[in-house]
C-alpha cells in the first residue's frame, strides 16, 4: 500500500534525476570525445563519431604548453600540500584532541577564526609577502605555502582523534609509551580510513587551484597544468588553426586524474567529511 | 620533585609536548592568516605601492582615501552590480535545484550511487577544464547555437553584455550543485521518518509532505547552502577571467576579485585593491547574516 502511494513521486524522481544526470555528464562526454577526434566539430550529427579517432590533439597541446612538465608541476604542488597537511595536520590534530598543554585553547580558537577569513582579503597581502618579502615568487614553495596545512583536515583529524576511547591511551601510557610512539603506533593506525578521506579531499584543492599559482608563477616551466592550460585558452588558442581539439585534450588531461581517483575511492567520500571540507 | 612536576603541569599542561606538536600549525596560521589579515588592513589605509625588496620608502597613512577612490570608480561599482546579478540567479537556483534533486535521490530509487557520481563530478573537476568545454559549447558557432539555429542569441552567449553574467551564474550553479546535493542528502537523513508517516496519515500528498516536512526539516542545511553559495559568488575569478575573456564584454561580467587582480597586481595599486577586498568581505558578511536570519527557525 505504501509502495503504491509513493510510485508517482518515484517515477517523477527517476525522470528528473536522469534528465539532470545527462545535463551533468554531457559536457564530460563532449570533452572526452572531442579530445580524441581529429577535427572536433560543433554539429550535433557528429556527437557520435564513428571515425577520426586520434591522439594528435594531445600532441598539439603538448607542443605549446609542455603537458608532462605542467602535470609534474601540478603533482609537486599537490604532493607538497598533502605532505604538509598529513604530517603537520596529524601532529596538530592529535595534540589538540588528546594532549593537555598550555595554549591548546588559543590554537582551537585560531582554527575557528581561520575558517572565516576569506581569500579576497588575503590575496593582496599574501602576494606582497610571498613574492616580495620572502622572494618566493616563481617557486614551488611559494605555490605551496598558503595551502601547506589544510585547516579543514586538522578539524577532521581532531574530530576522529577525540572519538577514540580514552582507555587505549591510558593503557599505552601506563606501559610507558611516549607521546610520539602513542601517535605513530596507536592513534594513526586507528584513523587510517579517515586519512584516506583527508588525502582525497585535500588532493582536489591544489590540483584544481588556479588563482594562486596563476598570481605567483610567471615562469612557464613552473606552472601547474591549470595555469598553463588557462594561458593557452586565453592567449595562444586564437592564433592556432584548430584550437578546439587541443583545448579539449588539455582539459581532459587536467580533469581525469581527479575524476578517476574519485570513482575508485568513491566509498571514502561521505557527506559529513565534505561538509567540513567546504573551506580548503 | 613532585612539587616541581605539579608546578610544571600547572604552567605547561600535563603533556607539554603537545605544544611542540601543534607549533608548526600555529606558526602557519600566524604567518598565512593572522599577519596577512592585519597587513591587508594596513595596506588599505595607507598609500601603499610596490618597491624592490628592502627599499625603505614613505607610505603615508591616508585614512579612507582608498575607499573613496574605490567607491567612486564605476568599474568597481559595476563589478558589485554584476555580483548582485550573479547572486540573484545563482543562489535561489542552487538552493531549489539541489534540494529537489537530493529529495529525488532520497526516494529510495535504484542506481543512487551512479546518479551521485554524475552530479558530483563537475564539482571535483578543475574549473579551467570545464570552462574550456563551456566556451566551445556556447561560442558563436558552438554546439548550442548550431542546435538553436535562428533562435541563437546575437551577439552570442558569452560576448553578449546582457547574457555574460547570467551565463557565469548558470555555469557555477551547474559546477557546484553536486556538492550542495550531498549536503542536502546528509540533512535529509536526519529528518525523522515519523513526521512523514504522520503527515501521510493526516492525508498530506507528496507535494504537501515536501513543503511541510522536508523543507522545514532541512532548514539548517538551507542556511549553509545559502551562505556557501554567497561566498562562492563573491569569490568569482576563474570564470569571468576565462569564460568571458577577462570580465567582458565591456566589464559586463567583471567581478570584485577580478578587479583586485587587475588593479592590485596588473596595475600595481595594492592599496585600492585591498580596499575592494575589505568592502567585499563586509558586504558578504552582511548578506550571510541576512541569509542566516531569513532561514532561522521562528
Amino acid at each position: 500500500m505504501m509502495r503504491r502511494t509513493r510510485s508517482l513521486p518515484r517515477i517523477l524522481s527517476i525522470i528528473l534525476l536522469t534528465a539532470a544526470a545527462i545535463g551533468f555528464a554531457f559536457p564530460f562526454y563532449f570533452m572526452l570525445v572531442g579530445a580524441f577526434q581529429e577535427n572536433p566539430t560543433n554539429s550535433p550529427s557528429e556527437l557520435l563519431p564513428t571515425s577520426g579517432w586520434t591522439v594528435d590533439n594531445f600532441i598539439a597541446i603538448d607542443s605549446r604548453i609542455d603537458l608532462m612538465g605542467s602535470l609534474l608541476n601540478s603533482l609537486i604542488f599537490t604532493a607538497g600540500v598533502l605532505l604538509g597537511t598529513v604530517v603537520f595536520g596529524l601532529l596538530a590534530g592529535y595534540a589538540i584532541a588528546r594532549l593537555d598543554f598550555r595554549g591548546r585553547g588559543v590554537i582551537w580558537v585560531l582554527m575557528l577564526l581561520v575558517q572565516m577569513v576569506p581569500f579576497q582579503l588575503l590575496m593582496i597581502p599574501l602576494y606582497v609577502q610571498i613574492t616580495r618579502n620572502y622572494g618566493l615568487g616563481d617557486s614551488y614553495m611559494g605555490m605551496i605555502l598558503p595551502f601547506l596545512i589544510n585547516t579543514t583536515a586538522v578539524f577532521i583529524f581532531v574530530q576522529f582523534f577525540k572519538a577514540l576511547p580514552v582507555e587505549i591511551f591510558e593503557a599505552a601510557r601506563i606501559d610507558g609509551a611516549g607521546e610520539i610512539r602513542l601517535l605513530t603506533s596507536v592513534a594513526i593506525p586507528l584513523i587510517k580510513p579517515v586519512l584516506v578521506t583527508v588525502v582525497l579531499v585535500t588532493f582536489i584543492g591544489p590540483w584544481n587551484e588556479f588563482l594562486w599559482p596563476f598570481l605567483i608563477t610567471k615562469d612557464a616551466t613552473l606552472q601547474p597544468l591549470a595555469v598553463s592550460l588557462a594561458n593557452y585558452i586565453s592567449n595562444v588558442a586564437q592564433s592556432t588553426a584548430n584550437p578546439n581539439g587541443a583545448i579539449l585534450a588539455g582539459a581532459t588531461a587536467l580533469a581525469f586524474p581527479v575524476v578517476i581517483l574519485f570513482v575508485v575511492f568513491q566509498r571514502f567520500f561521505t557527506a559529513t567529511d565534505l561538509g567540513a571540507a567546504v573551506k580548503g | 620533585m613532585t612539587d616541581n612536576r605539579r608546578l610544571r603541569t600547572r604552567w605547561l599542561g600535563a603533556q607539554p609536548i603537545g605544544g611542540l606538536f601543534a607549533l608548526p600549525y600555529f606558526v602557519f596560521v600566524i604567518a598565512i592568516f593572522a599577519y596577512p589579515l592585519a597587513f591587508a588592513v594596513y595596506i588599505a589605509f595607507h598609500d601603499y605601492f610596490f618597491t624592490a625588496p628592502n627599499v625603505e620608502v614613505d607610505r603615508p597613512f591616508v585614512g579612507f582615501d582608498n575607499f573613496v577612490t574605490v567607491l567612486t570608480d564605476p568599474r568597481v561599482l559595476g563589478s558589485f552590480r554584476n555580483t548582485l546579478v550573479f547572486l540573484v540567479i545563482n543562489v535561489p537556483l542552487t538552493a531549489v535545484l539541489s534540494l529537489v534533486l537530493a529529495a529525488a535521490l532520497n526516494t529510495g530509487i535504484r542506481w543512487v550511487a551512479a546518479y551521485r557520481v554524475a552530479f558530483y563530478v563537475p564539482y571535483l573537476t578543475a574549473s579551467v577544464s570545464l570552462v574550456g568545454v563551456w566556451m566551445l559549447l556556447f561560442s558563436g558557432n558552438g554546439l548550442i547555437n548550431t542546435i538553436l539555429g535562428p533562435l541563437a542569441p546575437d551577439p552570442s552567449w558569452l560576448v553578449n553584455s546582457g547574457l555574460a553574467m547570467p551565463m557565469i551564474a548558470f555555469y557555477v550553479t551547474w559546477k557546484q550543485l553536486g556538492f550542495y546535493i550531498l549536503l542536502y542528502l546528509a540533512a535529509l537523513q536526519n529528518v525523522p521518518k515519523e513526521l512523514y508517516e504522520s503527515a501521510e496519515t493526516d492525508g498530506a500528498g507528496a507535494l504537501k509532505r515536501f513543503l511541510h516536512v522536508t523543507i522545514p526539516g532541512v532548514r539548517s542545511a538551507t542556511t549553509l547552502v545559502l551562505i556557501l553559495s554567497i561566498i562562492t559568488g563573491a569569490n568569482l575569478f576563474t570564470e569571468p577571467y576565462l569564460l568571458t575573456n577577462g570580465g567582458g564584454p565591456d566589464g559586463a561580467s567583471s567581478t570584485p576579485v577580478l578587479l583586485i587582480y587587475q588593479l592590485g597586481i596588473q596595475q600595481q595599486n595594492p592599496d585600492t585593491a585591498a580596499a575592494i577586498g575589505m568592502i567585499l568581505v563586509i558586504l558578504v558578511g552582511m548578506l550571510s547574516l541576512a541569509a542566516n536570519r531569513a532561514t532561522r527557525e521562528r
